[in-house]
């Protein structure tokens, strides 16, 4: 049994994002907009060693599946991520996630003059450039900060 | 130019430039060719934020091309102060008209007015995002006075919130200008902007001394650093005095320096330059009048022929 198998135990269906950047862990809860009040079970792992990021989060969510733009989101703030599949304690699908070109509502424009945040009936939209996105109103770049600004 | 709208001026190619100077410049010889062309067509001005020069300067080359304006007032008067949404209030008054300016200050207002509009919508100002109908006016000074290529230009002043400055830096890569940026370092260009430059691999440095490069300017666009960027008025005195010019300043430069300013200008610009055969700005001001009247004409041209389109599908 590997060590982060001791640390985080197996679920019978759900969902498994492994390889988070370490630290990111309650982050990645935020985007699934995830606090514990759904009744489901959440486990996270924290800083768990690991080959390919030295350190690493894990998150697991008993009976719940992750939609497109959720995964969109998820890639911005941790690109190595795997997603895995759970269905009766099998992984049934593995998936790397990948960047997408945009993302649109899910997080804030950090700029308080932008027309995002000015009561109009918009949703934010940002396009996902080099490292880190773009609002498309204002153009405003958000980089290593992204996850101070998922509008959850 | 075969845009729909003018928002900023990172849409611009440098054809569409041309294409607009062009016209700008046949506007200017012989305006009376121009002056019915648009009879009938009615153009709405939309100042959310104060303006009289650009607002007067629209309105002006729009009737000279034989349009109608309707002007939707000081905000404090209008539905705005009620709590309309900017969607709504363009939504109302593309009813009433064939094309929009917008002047509003919000950063990315003129982008949201477009998704919710089907005519014409063109960008005067939005809070310190982008102003891209002075830049065409900027060009077409530029390029009267210098032509466009092996251009050397110095941008001066308030390089964060000056919207003209971060539509200029952008069309001026499409030319491949050297470009020197002159600031306190408190106002240099946003992160958006020196990405987009340096994503088009453009020549860019920056200076907190003008005196470092004034001799090596073709330009030099100064523009207002405003009071309220400061913490306290000292401050503001003291950094804003570093980038005033007189006359003894442009000594070093060259003698064809151009030096332009989009006006209105406070104490950046001594009185004594504008004796000089340097001063530019008030002939870049009147070039406002060809220049709107170029893109309004075009911007029209394009509506009618999507139109058309649309008709014969
Ligand atoms: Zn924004």
């Amino acid at each position: 049994m590997s060590e982060h198998e001791l640390r985080v135990s197996k679920i019978r269906d759900g969902t498994v994002i492994d390889h988070v950047e370490g630290g990111q862990a309650l982050n990645v809860l935020a985007i699934l907009g995830i606090d514990g009040s759904e009744g489901f079970g959440v486990s996270v792992g924290m800083n768990v060693p690991s080959d390919r990021l030295g350190r690493k989060d894990i998150v697991k969510v008993e009976e719940r599946e992750l939609s497109q733009s959720e995964v969109d989101v998820l890639s911005l703030i941790a690109p190595e991520a795997t997603i895995n599949i759970v269905r009766d304690f099998e992984v049934v699908e593995k998936n790397r996630v990948t960047r997408p070109d945009s993302v649109t509502g899910v997080l804030s424009c950090p700029n308080r003059n932008c027309i995002t945040n000015a009561d109009e009936p918009v949703d934010t939209r940002f396009d996902v450039v080099a490292d880190g996105v773009r609002c498309d109103y204002c153009s405003t770049i958000l980089r290593a900060d992204i996850a101070d600004h998922i509008d959850v | 130019m075969r845009q729909d709208h003018l928002i900023t001026a990172t849409q611009l190619s440098r054809d569409d430039i041309e294409a607009v100077l062009d016209r700008a410049r046949e506007v200017a010889d012989d305006p009376a060719a121009y002056a019915d062309r648009h009879a009938g067509r009615v153009l709405a001005l939309c100042f959310f934020e104060p303006s009289t020069r650009t607002r007067m300067s629209f309105d002006s080359a729009a009737k000279r091309l034989g349009i109608d304006t309707i002007d939707m007032g000081d905000v404090g008067s209008s539905s705005v102060s009620k709590g309309e949404s900017l969607s709504d209030t363009v939504r109302v008054i593309e009813g009433y008209a064939d094309a929009l300016v917008l002047r509003h200050p919000s950063e990315g207002a003129a982008t949201l007015a477009a998704e919710h509009v089907s005519v014409p919508v063109v960008n005067a100002g939005d809070g310190a995002g982008q102003h891209p109908s002075q830049t065409l006016l900027d060009l077409h000074t530029i390029r009267e006075n210098h032509g466009l290529d092996d251009l050397t230009v110095g941008i001066m002043g308030d390089l964060k919130y000056g919207r003209t400055v971060h539509s200029l830096a952008a069309a001026l890569t499409e030319f491949d200008a050297n470009q020197h940026f002159i600031s306190p370092e408190s106002l240099r260009l946003p992160r958006s902007v020196r990405f987009d430059l340096h994503e088009t691999g453009a020549q860019v440095r920056e200076h907190t001394d003008l005196e470092d490069v004034i001799d090596e300017l073709d330009v030099l666009y100064v523009t207002r650093i405003q009071k309220e960027r400061f913490p306290d008025e000292n401050e503001y005195h003291r950094v804003a005095g570093e980038y005033q010019i007189d006359a003894e300043t442009l000594d070093d430069a060259a003698d064809d320096l151009t030096v332009m300013h989009p006006l209105p200008r406070v104490d950046e610009i001594a009185p004594d330059v504008d004796e000089t055969d340097h001063a530019t700005y008030f002939e870049q001001a009147h070039n406002g009048v060809p220049v709107r009247m170029a893109l309004l004409d075009t911007l029209l041209e394009n509506a009618e022929a999507a139109e058309g389109m649309e008709v014969d599908r």
